[in-house]
């Protein structure tokens, strides 16, 4: 087994907890506790078994299971991020909605 | 009713000498938005003898100038003129385009420094950065004008009910241009008075407003 085997273990293992220490305080629904659980456990078996990619990446046509992770894993966060930029331009109109409604209400107390 | 709305931030150097021109030259409901300042604009703003509205923290230039809309239509407003804090604009300018906005039967009346010779652009903005910005107004907008993001403008009242800014930060002023197409409202061009003290927005500026417009793109 290489260093980095375990050193990425041992991170998937504290982003484990993490998760399940979110889920437990309630951060965190059921649905997003199987999925996330689900994520670093295949993470884990990626790690682990580093040829357990080769097959799957065999399959769509790409060379070697390591080039596989990589090209998913890029185009997730490049998803997430779009994500997250929708999400903080709706929180920011909600925020400007909030502070719209406080001035007028400061303004019309008697 | 007229109603004049003034968003300001970080101006309590500028904003007395801003409402006492809109005062002297007549004007009651003088409303100024302070958006968040850091500095004593509200208090300034009060001390003049404007109503003012505050935002706990800053929200951006279209926020604030929303923030007068709704105020103004709660009280009844007929019309409004959006007038910057920064002194750049004449208080003159506003009974003679009224006038105009009436002549012409117009919904919406929007500032233009390039209808007359009054205004001293430096040249760069004049021959580069506003032809481009008109250009790419043009293409967003679907409307032709004279000239770009000037934040002098009229709305009456329909046009006040049926305009919304979302746009909380600069992109606020083609935003307001593509709902008056959208609406079908009449609008006017008219000449006033712009006093360069800074140079106001520059290309930065501009990609920043792009970004935003392609930003609500993606969102509604």
């Amino acid at each position: 087994m290489f260093l980095i085997q375990i050193l990425l273990v041992v991170f998937f293992l504290f982003a484990l907890s993490k998760v399940i220490g979110r889920f437990r305080v309630g951060d965190l629904g059921l649905a997003g506790v199987v999925g996330w659980v689900l994520f670093w456990v295949a993470a884990m078996v990626v790690a682990l078994l580093p040829n357990s990619t080769a097959r799957l990446a065999e399959f769509v046509g790409i060379g070697r299971g390591a080039d596989l992770v990589v090209y998913v894993a890029l185009a997730g966060i490049f998803f997430i991020i779009f994500k997250l930029i929708v999400k903080i331009e709706i929180l920011n109109r909600e925020i400007t909605k909030l502070t719209r409604k406080i001035s007028l209400q400061d303004r019309n107390k008697p | 009713m007229l109603f004049v709305i003034v968003p300001a931030y970080n101006e309590e150097k500028n904003i007395g000498r801003v409402l006492g021109g809109l005062f002297s030259h007549g004007h009651k409901n003088v409303v100024v938005v302070d958006d968040g300042s850091t500095d004593n604009t509200a208090q300034a703003a009060a001390e003049a003898g404007a109503t003012v509205l505050r935002h706990e923290v800053n929200r951006g230039q279209g926020a604030a100038l929303q923030t007068g809309n709704d105020f103004a239509l709660q009280k009844g407003a007929s019309v409004v003129v959006h007038f910057d804090a920064d002194g750049q604009f004449n208080p003159a300018d506003i009974e003679i385009a009224l006038g105009a906005m009436k002549n012409n039967n117009a919904d919406v009346l929007l500032g233009s420094r390039f209808l007359d010779n009054r205004s001293e652009i430096p040249w760069t903005k004049k021959y580069i950065v506003l032809p481009i910005s008109r250009f790419i107004n043009r293409l967003l907008t679907g409307l032709k004008l004279t000239d770009v993001h000037n934040g002098f403008r009229i709305l009456s009242r329909p046009a006040l009910e049926k305009i919304n800014i979302s746009q909380d930060r600069m992109a606020h002023n083609s935003e307001i241009i593509k709902q008056i197409r959208q609406h079908k409202l009449n609008f006017v061009e008219h000449p006033v008075e712009v006093k360069y003290f800074k140079y106001g927005q520059g290309v930065d500026g501009g990609i920043k407003i792009l970004q935003d417009i392609l930003a609500a793109k993606f969102l509604k």
